[in-house]
C-alpha cells in the first residue's frame, strides 16, 4: 500500500451504508462525505442511531455480518480503503488507523498485564523487540500523565480506575503512531472530573503526536473543548458541518437550532427561559420520510417544498470560507433567534414548609474480614464511611440537587431515605416523622407512598414480564390510592395521559418501548400514589439530549402541578443550575458545600465545587471557563482521610491541617454553608469560574444579525 | 371522554386475548429451528401414542400369550406380534405403548415437583442470602455430593417402590440442582431496579420473589426443564432397571429391558424396543431444549 503523504488524511466521498437484515435492507448512513486533513479534530455530534457509529466502523470496515458499504469511497492517505482485503485491513488497524470505545474497561484484556497488552501493539505492527516495546510503552504512558509508569504496566486492568483505564487505551491507541484516530464517545463512562482531565488530553494529542481524530459524542460542550470542526448528523445524513466557532454561533439548521435549546445552557433557566424539547421522534430507519428526514418535527416545514426531492448540501457563507454548510431548503429564510431557543417563561413554584429534614445522618457499612490474620490483629471489622453526619432540609414544592461523583455516597443516601438502609446514626425526619432507622417494611403505606423514587437506569426500571399497566395499576392499589378496579384502571390511563404517552401503552410490555418512554413510565410509576417527595436518582443520565430534555420538562411540569418536593441527584451540573434551587455537594460520604443554586455557582467556592464547575463541557463558545484539573486519586472508602476528605487532590491545600482536621463548616450567608479549613475572606475573593456574556456583548447581536462571518 | 371509557372496558378482554397470541406465537417460534422442531415432533409422537393407547394397542400389555415370540409373528387367535412377546408371553408392543404412558406420566410430575422445590429453596437462598442462603446452599451441596444412584437406592430402599415414591426420590436427588440455578439467576436479577421499586413499595418478601423475580427467570428455567426431563425419563429408565422402580405389571420401559437382559444375546429384541424407545423420547426432549436455547440466543 502506498500512502500518499499529500493527500488528505481521510477523505470520505458520497458514502452510503446499509445494514441488511431479515426484514429487509435497512439504510443506516446516506450521501456522507468528510475529509480530514492532516492534525485536523473533526467531531460527529448526533443522537442514538443517526449513524455516527456507523461511520466510524465503516471506516475501518468493521461493520458486522450484516453491514455493508453499498456506495461510494473511503480513502486514507489516497489508499481506498473500501476495496482492501482482510490481511491488508489487519495491517491498518492498530497501526496507521486505531479506535477508542467507550467502555475501557471492556476494551483491555482482563487476564493480561497492562504491559503486556501495551507491547502487543508494537510488536505486532512494527516487529521490535520486547525491550523496546516495553520503554516505548513507558514513555507513552507517561505521556498520558499516568503516574508511575513501571507500576501501572506490571498491573491488571481492574486494578485501576475507570479514568487510569481509559488513559491506558488512549496510550495503547497511540503506541504505534497512527495518522488517524477514532474516538467514540470515549469519556461518557467517566466521572465528571475524570472526564475533564481525559478530554484535555485528547485535545492536545492531536497537536503533540500530529494525528488526526474523529471524536463522536453526542455531548455538544465537549466537542467544543476538542474539536477543530464539527458535522451533526440526523437519521443517517449529516445536516450542518462547519467550524467550531461558526457553527456553534451561528447554527443555521433547525435540528441543529432543536438540540441547543435541548441542553441546559448557562443561559437557561426552569422558570424563566425553559428548555426547549424537540416534539415528535425520530423516524424508523426503514420509514424516512420523503424529502428532508428532519421534516415532521421542524418549526419550519413548508408542505410542498421540504418533502420532495433530494436535499443537498448548501453553504452558508457567500466566501465559503469556513466551510459552513447546511442541509436546509429554508435556512435564509429562517428566523434563527435565540430567543426562540426557550420555551415561554412560567412562574417559579413558591416554596412551602419543610418536608424533609436530615440531621447528622450517618450510614456506615460493616465489612468482616474473616481471614485469621486479621482477627489477630484484632481488625476483623472494617467500616465503610458511606454517609458521614449530612445536614440539610427541604421543602414542599423547592427542588434539592444533590451532586456528587461515583463514590460520594448519594445513592446511600437515598437508601436511607427510601428505607432500603436504615441509618447508624442521626435522625431524617419525614414531616416531622423519624424515618432514619425504620425500613420500609415498618413504614406505613402513607408514609412509603409519599416518598418515591425515579431508577436511573431506564432499560431495568420495568419488570419486562408484565405490562406497563399492571405495574402501574400495582402501585395505585398498594398505596390505597383507589380501591375499586374500574377507578384504578382510569387512574392508570390518566396517570399515561400525564406523561404524554398513548393510552395503548397500557397493555404494552417494557420490551416495546424506548428508552425515553420507559423512563415516563418510571416517572409516571413514582407519581402514582401521589408522593409529597420524590427522589430522582439521575433519571436522564442515560437518555438522548432530546429525550432527556422532554422527560426533564415532564418533571418540571408534574412537581408544578402536585407541588412535589424534588432530590434530583446528579453528576451534570448543567442539568443542575437549570433545575435546582438548592443544591448540596457530596464528596466521600460528606457534604463539602450546601447553598441556594445561586450561592453555590457563585464565589465563595468550595475547591471542589469550584473544579466540578470547570469540569463540566459548556456548549456555548462565548462563555469562558476557568482550568482546574485535579490530580491524585479518589481515596477508599474504606480509610477515608483524617481530615478533609478532598485533601488528597485538593488544588487549593493550606497544608498539614487539611490532612489531620475535619474542616469547620462556615457560614457564608445565609443557609449557605461551606466546609473548609480556607477562611471565607479568602474563598470570596476567587474570580467566578464561568462567566456568561451578557446578551448586548453577544457576538451575533454586536454584528448587527448579520448572519455571515465575513 | 365516552370513548376512554369505552376503550377502556375493552382492556382486560384485550389483554388475556393478547396473552393467548402471544403463547400461540412462542410455538410459531419454534419453525426457526429445525433441532427444535424434530425435537417437538418425536415428543409429540409419543405424547399421541400416550393418548391413544388403549385405541392402538392390539394386545392386553400384562396378557400372557404366547412366550418368546419373533417379531412379526402371528398369534393363534388373531393379530400379530410386531415386535414379537417377552418371556413370560406379554406382547412388546403393546407393552411399549401402554409404558408411554407410566413415563409420560411420571416423568413430567417428578420434574415438577422437583422444580417446585428448587423454584422455592433457590429463590429464598438467592433473595435473602446471608444465613438462610448458607443453609440451604450446604444443604444441597450435602445431596448433591451423593452420586446419584447410590442415592436413589437409599430413598428407594427406604421408603419402598411406588409410583409416589418414585416421584419423591426424584425430587429429592434433582431439587437441589434446580435450586442452584435458580439461586444463581435470583442474585443477578435482585440487583435490577424494578426489584428495587418494588421493595421501595413495601411489597412483601415472596411477594417479589415470585411475581417480579421468577417470571424473568422463564428463559433458563424452560430448557433446563427440557433437559431435566430427559434426564428423569433416564432415572426412571434406571430404577426400572435396577428393579426399584414402578412394581409389575405395570408396563415400564425400564423395567422390561431389565427383565430382558439376561436374554439379550438370544433374543435381542426383546431389549431394542424399550432402548429405542427411550433413547428416541429422551433425544426429543434433548433436541426440544436445544432448539429453545437456539431461539432464546437468537434474541
Amino acid at each position: 500500500m502506498q500512502f500518499d503523504d499529500n493527500a488528505p488524511v481521510l477523505e470520505i466521498k458520497d458514502l452510503n451504508l446499509s445494514y441488511y437484515t431479515r426484514a429487509g435492507e435497512i439504510p443506516a448512513v446516506i450521501d456522507f462525505s468528510l475529509t480530514v486533513t492532516c492534525g485536523e479534530s473533526i467531531g460527529l455530534v448526533g443522537e442514538s442511531g443517526c449513524g455516527k457509529s456507523t461511520v466510524a466502523m465503516a471506516i475501518m470496515n468493521y461493520m458486522g455480518g450484516n453491514g455493508a458499504i453499498k456506495s461510494g469511497s473511503i480513502k486514507f492517505k489516497g489508499v481506498e480503503l473500501t476495496t482492501l482485503n482482510p490481511v491488508e485491513l489487519r495491517a491498518l488497524r492498530g497501526s496507521a488507523i486505531s479506535m477508542i470505545y467507550q467502555e475501557p474497561f471492556a476494551a483491555l484484556n482482563p487476564s493480561l498485564t497492562i504491559g503486556n497488552q501495551l507491547t502487543e501493539v508494537p510488536m505486532t505492527h512494527e516487529g521490535i523487540s520486547r525491550e523496546d516495546a516495553t520503554e516505548r510503552a513507558a514513555q507513552l504512558l507517561g505521556d498520558v500523565c499516568l503516574p508511575d509508569p513501571e507500576r501501572v504496566m506490571a498491573a491488571y486492568p481492574h486494578q485501576l480506575s475507570g479514568g487510569q483505564q481509559q488513559r491506558v487505551v488512549i496510550a495503547m491507541a497511540l503506541l504505534s503512531r497512527p495518522s488517524l484516530l477514532l474516538l467514540d464517545e470515549p469519556t461518557t463512562a467517566l466521572d465528571v472530573t475524570v472526564e475533564a482531565g481525559i478530554t484535555k488530553l485528547i485535545g492536545e494529542i492531536s497537536k503533540k503526536y500530529g494525528c488526526s481524530q474523529v471524536y463522536i459524542s453526542h455531548n455538544l460542550g465537549l466537542i467544543l473543548e476538542v474539536c477543530d470542526r464539527v458535522f451533526v448528523m440526523y437519521s443517517g445524513e449529516v445536516v450542518e458541518e462547519g467550524t467550531i466557532n461558526s457553527l456553534f454561533t451561528w447554527p443555521k439548521h433547525p435540528y441543529t437550532h432543536g438540540l441547543f435549546g435541548c441542553i441546559p445552557l448557562p443561559t437557561a433557566d426552569k422558570n424563566a427561559a425553559p428548555l426547549r424539547p424537540i416534539r415528535g421522534q425520530l423516524p424508523l430507519p426503514h420509514e424516512r420520510p420523503n424529502g428532508c428526514n428532519y421534516g415532521p418535527r421542524c418549526d419550519h416545514f413548508k408542505e410542498g417544498r421540504c418533502d420532495r426531492g433530494v436535499i443537498g448540501m448548501d453553504y452558508v457563507s457567500a466566501t465559503r470560507t469556513t466551510d459552513h454548510r447546511v442541509r436546509c431548503l429554508r435556512w435564509q429564510e429562517i428566523n434563527t433567534e435565540p430567543d426562540v431557543l426557550h420555551s415561554e417563561a412560567k412562574e417559579p413554584l413558591p416554596i412551602g414548609d419543610t418536608v424533609l429534614e436530615v440531621e447528622d445522618m450517618q450510614k456506615y457499612y460493616e465489612i468482616h474480614d474473616r481471614s485469621i490474620a486479621a482477627i489477630i490483629r484484632g481488625e476483623s471489622v472494617k467500616y465503610v464511611k458511606a454517609n458521614e453526619s449530612l445536614t440539610f432540609r427541604a421543602h414542599e414544592g423547592e427542588t434539592v440537587a444533590i451532586v456528587g461523583e461515583s463514590g460520594c455516597g448519594k445513592s446511600t443516601f437515598a437508601k436511607v431515605l427510601m428505607g432500603l438502609e436504615t441509618a447508624t446514626q442521626g435522625h431524617v425526619r419525614q414531616k416531622g416523622k423519624e424515618i432514619a432507622d425504620v425500613p420500609v417494611n415498618k413504614r406505613t403505606p402513607q408514609q412509603i407512598g409519599s416518598l418515591q423514587m425515579v431508577f436511573q437506569n431506564p432499560f431495568d426500571t420495568l419488570n419486562p414480564s408484565h405490562t406497563v399497566g399492571a405495574q402501574i395499576a400495582r402501585v395505585i392499589k398498594k398505596f390505597g390510592v383507589e380501591g375499586n378496579k374500574a377507578k384504578i384502571r382510569q387512574r392508570v390511563l390518566d396517570l399515561l395521559d400525564i406523561v404524554k404517552l398513548p393510552r395503548d401503552f397500557y397493555i404494552r410490555r417494557p420490551r416495546q418501548l424506548s428508552g425515553g418512554q420507559k423512563q415516563r413510565i418510571g416517572i409516571a410509576r413514582a407519581f402514582a400514589g401521589n408522593p409529597s417527595i420524590v427522589i430522582a436518582d439521575e433519571p436522564v443520565s442515560a437518555l438522548d439530549v432530546s429525550v432527556a430534555a422532554a422527560v426533564t420538562e415532564l418533571l418540571m411540569e408534574i412537581q408544578r402541578e402536585h407541588r412535589t418536593t424534588l432530590l434530583f441527584i446528579s453528576h451534570d451540573l448543567s442539568v443542575v443550575r437549570y433545575l435546582a434551587d438548592r443544591v448540596v455537594v457530596m464528596y466521600l460520604g460528606q457534604i463539602m458545600e450546601r447553598g441556594t443554586t445561586e450561592q453555590v455557582f457563585a464565589p465563595p467556592y468550595h475547591p471542589y465545587t469550584e473544579a466540578l464547575l470547570s469540569a463540566v463541557p459548556i456548549a456555548d463558545p462565548e462563555v469562558t471557563k476557568r482550568e482546574i484539573v485535579l490530580e491524585g486519586n479518589l481515596p477508599s472508602v474504606l480509610n477515608p482521610p483524617r481530615g478533609c476528605p478532598f485533601s488528597t487532590r485538593c488544588h487549593r491545600k493550606i497544608g498539614k491541617i487539611c490532612d489531620d482536621e475535619r474542616p469547620p463548616v462556615q457560614l457564608a450567608a445565609d443557609d449557605h454553608y461551606i466546609a473548609c479549613h480556607i477562611a471565607l475572606d479568602e474563598l470570596r475573593a476567587v474570580g467566578p469560574v464561568i462567566q456568561v456574556p451578557q446578551e448586548s456583548e453577544r457576538l451575533h447581536v454586536v454584528e448587527t444579525g448579520a448572519a455571515d462571518p465575513a | 371522554m365516552a370513548d376512554a371509557v369505552t376503550a377502556t372496558a375493552d382492556l382486560p378482554s384485550q389483554s388475556m386475548a393478547a396473552s393467548l397470541m402471544r403463547m400461540l406465537k412462542s410455538f410459531a417460534l419454534l419453525r426457526e429451528s429445525w433441532v427444535g422442531m424434530i425435537g417437538a415432533a418425536i415428543i409429540i409422537f409419543w405424547v399421541l401414542i400416550a393418548l391413544f393407547a388403549p385405541l392402538i394397542s392390539p394386545f392386553d400389555p400384562n396378557a400372557h400369550l404366547k412366550p418368546f415370540a419373533h417379531p412379526g409373528a402371528e398369534y393363534a387367535q388373531g393379530g400379530t406380534f410386531w415386535l414379537g412377546t417377552d418371556k413370560t408371553g406379554r406382547d412388546i408392543l403393546s407393552r411399549i405403548i401402554w409404558g408411554s404412558r407410566t413415563v409420560l406420566f411420571y416423568a413430567p410430575l417428578a420434574t415438577f415437583t422437583a422444580y417446585f422445590v428448587g423454584i422455592i429453596m433457590g429463590l429464598a437462598a438467592g433473595y435473602y442470602r446471608g444465613w438462610v442462603d448458607d443453609v440451604l446452599s450446604r444443604l444441597a451441596d450435602i445431596i448433591l455430593s451423593f452420586p446419584v444412584l447410590v442415592l436413589y437406592v437409599i430413598i428407594i430402599a427406604t421408603i419402598g417402590a411406588s409410583g409416589t415414591n418414585i416421584v419423591i426420590a426424584i425430587t429429592f436427588a434433582s431439587g437441589p440442582g434446580i435450586m442452584r440455578i435458580v439461586r444463581g439467576l435470583t442474585l443477578d436479577l435482585r440487583n435490577r431496579d424494578y426489584v428495587a421499586a418494588a421493595e421501595t413499595r413495601g411489597e412483601s418478601a415472596w411477594r417479589i420473589m415470585i411475581i417480579e423475580i421468577l417470571p424473568n427467570a422463564r428463559g433458563p428455567l424452560i430448557v433446563d426443564g427440557c433437559l431435566r426431563l430427559g434426564y428423569v425419563i433416564i432415572t426412571i429408565g434406571v430404577l426400572g432397571f435396577l428393579g426399584l422402580g414402578l412394581p409389575p405389571p405395570d408396563p415400564d420401559w425400564g423395567g422390561m429391558i431389565n427383565e430382558s437382559r439376561q436374554l439379550a444375546m438370544v433374543f435381542p429384541y426383546m431389549v431394542l424396543s424399550p432402548v429405542l424407545a427411550i433413547s428416541s423420547l429422551i433425544l426429543g426432549f434433548n433436541l426440544l431444549a436445544d432448539g429453545l436455547r437456539e431461539i432464546s440466543l437468537r434474541d
